[in-house]
């Protein structure tokens, strides 16, 4: 049996599970859209509102972050390993936040429509300029490989400690406390 | 008291652990991580030689012919023109789309000729296009890129893929194998009837007495939800005057922007918007067959081009004039040229954005600066 170190409130593992397959479907979506020579225009109108779906969810998650401190981690976790949680988890909550409002900006400096769906647009947030553009663009790229990378590592890790390290890490984010 | 049993519970394990062993269970995340990481880069098309992407499509079209950083990979060459668009009330019957609703809807749009070569001859390309963008008072867009040919030259994203193929030069003698030109001919009849149509077709004077195709089926949706699939023209109001082969042997390299200019300095330049809606057993989804003519058509509005610029520094040269950016009332179809499309224009608009951003693109950037 493993540890019970404490668990994320109920309002953080909503958010967290949700945004869990929302961020991983993003990612899919936006790697295979700008691929495919069949599947963009489908895509496309996914990701756009999805996008801004995450970024409205990560602002409230990033809320009840700060107004509920999560769990400890183990004490008898290796230091390098704290430092990599922590990183981690600055990354991810950067990049919740950053990606949406860079592809906002960047459709916005492209001279793009921003279209949530058939009639409703977002304003946009900068001016119509190629070279920022071509900045944002290059930008939206890299940081989604990042963001990727991070999630596949934050995924490992939470294998890690669910089977390997067995310490309640997992537990605190699957499920609320059993005792009342 | 929750406080307190974090702590205690991050302080010292309940029991000890039961012995397991940690290989196996290492090896299944590191088996799970993989697939996922698979996934992404198979999807991204960083794996599979033979899988064609918007990415590997772009770079073959840019092989058939010399590089030109910063401008677009196909219809390089074009000037930038600016107008307004009429709707009429039987287009608006027929769409929901505030483009027919609407006075004067402020145009910005783009004459070019086919290729890739940006300081081509004018007169010596047998197709021409005309690219739009309409903007309505409630922020949505029309975008469209249409051409002088009736019907495109291939059913297909792959055929279109082979035919680009096909076009590349032989390194041998600087000229597209006409072997593989041939066989192309022979797969596909639509190839061989665009063949017919650019042999045969009369060469017009200008842009301006020039129809110009959107080719690729639309669905209009008007305000009772009813669709039909439709594809549009633009017809020119000025009567058509054929252009012999000597005299554009003799036109100046500039020709046609040099042409448009003297009319436009005599007034503004119209088009009839023609929507034409599809039969019973029409096929939707293949470009490279025209509709019969006897189908409904409807004039669904005017555009009037009233000004021109150099497109190098130009409004219309950082617009992506791809023709899935539409408004309500105006979706697309299932015709997978029109996909293939809208993914090519993308990618050919990153590459080129980034060459002017980088500095890579002097020539097609003169101006750019200035702005």
């Amino acid at each position: 049996m493993s540890r019970d170190i404490g668990h994320f409130n109920l309002t953080a593992r909503v958010l967290h599970w949700l945004m869990a397959v929302l961020i991983l479907t993003m990612l899919f979506v936006g790697v295979t859209m700008v691929a495919s020579l069949h599947w963009r225009p489908m895509l496309v109108d996914l990701h756009r509102p999805l996008g801004i779906a995450i970024l409205l969810l990560a602002v409230v998650r990033l809320v009840n972050r700060l107004r509920h401190r999560p769990p400890p981690l183990p004490a008898d976790l290796p230091a390098w390993q704290v430092f990599a949680a922590h990183a981690s988890h600055w990354v991810l909550y950067g990049l919740m936040l950053a990606m949406p409002l860079v592809g906002w900006a960047m459709l916005s400096a492209g001279g793009y429509p921003i279209q949530m769906w058939k009639g409703v647009l977002l304003p946009p947030i900068l001016p119509h300029d190629v070279a920022v553009y071509a900045a944002l663009r290059g930008a939206h790229s890299v940081l989604a490989y990042v963001l990727f990378a991070t999630v596949v590592l934050h995924l490992s890790a939470a294998l890690f400690h669910l089977w390997v390290r067995r310490d309640g890490v997992f537990q605190a984010m699957a499920r609320g406390r059993k005792d009342h | 008291m929750s406080l307190f049993r974090y702590t205690r519970a991050g302080r010292e394990p309940d029991a000890p652990r039961p012995p397991h062993s940690p290989l196996l269970w290492i090896a299944l995340i590191a088996l799970i991580a993989g697939a996922v990481v698979l996934a992404f880069a198979w999807l991204a098309g960083w794996l599979g030689r033979d899988r064609t992407t918007a990415q590997t499509f772009t770079d073959t079209i840019e092989a058939t012919g010399a590089n030109h950083p910063g401008f677009r990979r196909a219809h390089s060459k074009g000037v930038c023109v600016s107008g307004t668009f009429q709707g009429s009330p039987d287009g608006a019957a027929l769409s929901s789309a505030r483009v027919f609703r609407q006075q004067q809807v402020p145009v910005l749009g783009r004459l070019s000729i086919g290729g890739g070569d940006p300081h081509g001859a004018d007169a010596s390309a047998r197709v021409r296009s005309m690219a739009l963008q309409l903007v309505t008072d409630d922020g949505q867009e029309w975008r469209t890129a249409m051409n002088s040919f009736p019907f495109f030259a291939v059913p297909t994203t792959e055929a279109f893929l082979e035919q680009t193929r096909a076009g590349i030069p032989d390194p041998a003698t600087g000229k597209p194998d006409p072997a593989k030109m041939a066989a192309i001919a022979a797969k596909y009849p639509s190839a061989r009837a665009f063949g017919e149509w650019a042999k045969t077709a009369p060469w017009s004077t200008s842009w301006a007495n020039t129809d110009y195709n959107g080719v690729n089926s639309f669905r209009f949706i008007a305000t009772d939800g009813s669709e039909h699939a439709v594809r549009w023209s633009l017809r020119p109001q000025g009567a058509f005057e054929a252009m012999s082969g000597e005299q554009r042997a003799q036109a100046g390299l500039d020709y046609l922007a040099d042409e448009f200019a003297q009319r436009l300095a005599q007034g503004p330049v119209r088009w009839d918007m023609w929507v034409t809606l599809a039969g019973d057993g029409d096929d939707i989804n293949d470009p490279s067959i025209a509709w019969p003519g006897d189908r409904r058509r409807v004039k669904a509005g005017t555009l009037s081009l009233t000004a021109m610029q150099p497109q190098a520094g130009g409004a219309c040269n950082n617009v992506n004039f791809d023709p899935l950016i539409l408004p309500s009332g105006i979706a697309g179809t299932d015709d997978p040229i029109l996909a293939a499309r809208s993914a090519v224009y993308s990618e050919s608009f990153n590459r080129r954005e980034r060459e002017v951003a980088s500095g890579k693109a002097t020539d097609a950037a003169a101006g750019e600066k200035a702005r």
